[in-house]
């Protein structure tokens, strides 16, 4: 990590309460994020992943302050933004913006597609209603969409089309740090290239971060420069894209990484897959010690008692797991 | 099916225009319109062309049928039953409107604050709870009694009775709407692009305006066209009891519950003012539909 982080997330977790019975007593939290601690470098994509429910989308949006994070540091561009809450909030909400996941919810069907992406720009600037326009023309135009399209409702487009103007309203205010989530996953195959190649293309064009959160590992391996890797609520493992896909450490990124299919058939044919036994424990109710633990192939007593530590390794991989050493 | 055109123009395009171009493929709510108009034109303007005072006793023309002279006949007291239905429309069609808009402020105010804000969610509702368990009509009578004399000496007898029962009409009318109203708020905040307008940085009232009342239009104008047909019918009930306008000042509700004694002797006397309700809520629940499917753009246009 030469390059200085734009993001540096410290030991956040986002804790749900969970109440119950008449009187509404808090019985008992989720941890849908505990611990997390990451940096992003300027010009960085960092990839995401891990199952359904694990926490990568309350990270993504605890770090845009949506919530309210429980514990932790969040500092963007050496400003520490825990904290912030109104105007100084809202100010700094222009250098970080978010493209997510649904592209049918995610625009308002009653907004023209100009006004949707001229929302930014009413929040935060002072242009003129033809200044304005014409950013957003702009803006179609380099999301590859036909800026005659600004008279027209989300309705009219189809899944590929209304990502791309969620991206052009993430970009309208020209951010330096973006969080995608899941951009891709409700998109099919062909449009998803499209969607990461233009992502790729944008990046490179505006110097933009990304974290890029993802279910879809062959993906986040073509966009992502590092990985991190969460299992309930936990980081288990993060390090750079070709250390992670070609030497795995910890147990549960061997496991999930065996479970992608190899377009080679003959490859494909000896691909050994580690099978995991049980469900994920519910985050209402962790194991104590790793989390990972219940499931774990190489699990120790130790594993169940205390919890790993969030350590770095050589070659700027970090792991939580006592049996790698 | 929608064909591909390129605008040659790249100008904007208008919102009440898309509105009005939807709207007029409504047949139900183009023809709604243009009777509701034509009961409004009637009611405010005939009475230039048709001069005789409604209040006019004519005692030995009394209980005549339909005639040129009296075009719906003439009452009991030999009053003209036409003058009576005009200016009584002017004074139904007025407090249907106003206190309808009136139980939809509060409605809608209620309700999207309840269902966006959660610290006032338990409060608000417990109150509108309050409202639909009181018993309306004591309820009436009580703020009928205690507010008459006091606002008809501010406001002269028929002002002060006017704001009365819009008031009234309106303050036990607005549960409905606050209910269903919240419950839609509460799913929509929940929507992506409502998480988005926060990343953006957009404040609440501005989320509340932009994002959240636009899509709750449809239920708030489903209980709007609704709210006028109750207004007229509680303020006709209102009057029946002795409670609303005084008794020589005429309302459609009125007229209809003077004129069922004599439904036998001079039918006319409910046909007409009982044809005018009717009328008017039918034509303003059409118009309210037409305006709902115009006002929802994954309609227009189809």
């Amino acid at each position: 990590m030469g390059a200085e982080a734009i993001l540096r997330v410290d030991g956040l977790s986002m804790y749900f309460p969970v109440y119950r019975g008449v009187l509404r007593k808090k019985v008992g939290e989720i941890k849908a994020v505990d611990e997390v601690s990451f940096d992003i470098a300027k010009g960085e994509t960092l990839g995401l992943v891990g199952e359904s429910g694990c926490g990568k989308s309350t990270t993504g949006r605890a770090i845009l302050k949506l919530y309210d994070p429980t514990a932790g540091r969040i500092e963007l561009q050496g400003k520490d933004i825990t904290d912030l809450e109104g105007d100084a909030l809202r100010e700094i909400r222009t250098d970080m913006q978010m493209i997510f996941q649904d592209p049918q919810a995610c625009l308002n069907p009653r907004m023209t597609v100009g006004s949707i992406i001229a929302e930014p720009l009413d929040e935060h600037t002072r242009l003129k209603k033809r200044q304005k326009r014409e950013r957003v023309r702009e803006l179609l135009n380099a999301v590859g969409m036909n800026p005659d399209f600004e008279n027209r409702y989300p309705h009219e487009f189809s899944g590929g089309q209304r990502q791309r103007i969620g991206i052009a309203r993430a970009l309208a205010l020209e951010p330096k740090f973006i969080v995608c989530d899941e951009p891709i996953a409700a998109l099919d195959v062909s449009i998803q290239a499209q969607v990461v190649n233009l992502l790729e293309d944008l990046q490179k064009e505006h110097d933009l971060t990304y974290l890029f959160i993802s279910h879809d590992l062959s993906m986040v391996r073509h966009i992502a420069d590092r990985i991190a890797v969460m299992y309930l609520g936990r980081l288990v493992e993060l390090a750079p894209r070709q250390q992670l896909y070609t030497m795995p450490r910890h147990p549960y990124t061997k496991a999930l990484l065996s479970a992608v299919p190899e377009p080679d058939p003959a490859r494909e044919a000896v691909r050994e897959r580690i099978i995991l036994k049980g469900d994920v424990p519910s985050p209402a109710n962790p194991p104590s010690g790793c989390n990972f633990s219940t499931r774990c192939p190489i699990a120790e007593e130790k594993c169940r008692r205390e919890t790993p530590a969030w350590r770095e390794m050589d070659g700027g991989r970090f792991v939580a797991c006592h049996m790698v050493q | 099916m929608s064909d591909i055109v390129v605008e040659e123009m790249p100008e904007h395009r208008s919102l009440w225009g898309d509105v009005w171009s939807q709207f007029r493929t409504h047949k139900g709510a183009l023809v709604g319109t243009l009777v509701f108009l034509f009961i409004v034109l009637v009611v405010v303007f005939g009475p230039y062309f048709h001069t005789i005072d409604p209040q006019f006793l004519d005692i030995r023309n009394k209980n005549l049928s339909p005639s040129w002279e009296h075009p719906m006949g003439t009452d009991n007291l030999g009053r003209d039953t036409l003058a009576q239905v005009m200016a009584g429309g002017r004074v139904s069609l007025l407090v249907g409107v106003v206190a309808m808009l009136l139980s939809l402020v509060v409605g809608a105010a209620i309700g999207v604050l309840a269902g966006y804000f959660k610290k006032l969610d338990g409060p608000l509702m417990r109150l509108t709870d309050l409202f639909l368990a009181l018993p309306l009509l004591p309820l009436l009578l009580v703020i009928i009694m205690l507010f008459r004399d006091t606002l008809r000496s501010a406001f002269g007898p028929e002002t002060g009775i006017f704001i009365l029962i819009v008031f009234v009409i309106g303050i036990t009318s607005w549960m409905q709407t606050a209910r269903i109203v919240r419950g839609d708020v509460l799913t929509i905040k929940e929507q992506e692009f409502v998480v988005a307008a926060h990343s953006i940085g957009t404040p609440s009232r501005r989320i509340i305006s932009r994002h959240i009342l636009p899509n709750v239009l449809s239920p708030i104008m489903v209980s709007a066209t609704l709210g006028i047909a109750n207004a007229i019918i509680t303020e006709s009930a209102l009057s029946f009891l002795g409670l609303g306008f005084p008794s020589d000042f005429p309302t459609w509700g009125r007229l209809l519950y003077d004129g069922a004694n004599f439904m036998q002797l001079t039918p006319a006397r409910v046909i007409w003012p009982g044809l005018a309700i009717s009328l008017t809520v039918l034509s303003v629940n059409y118009m309210g539909d037409g305006l709902r499917d115009a006002l929802d753009p994954r309609i227009r246009g189809r």
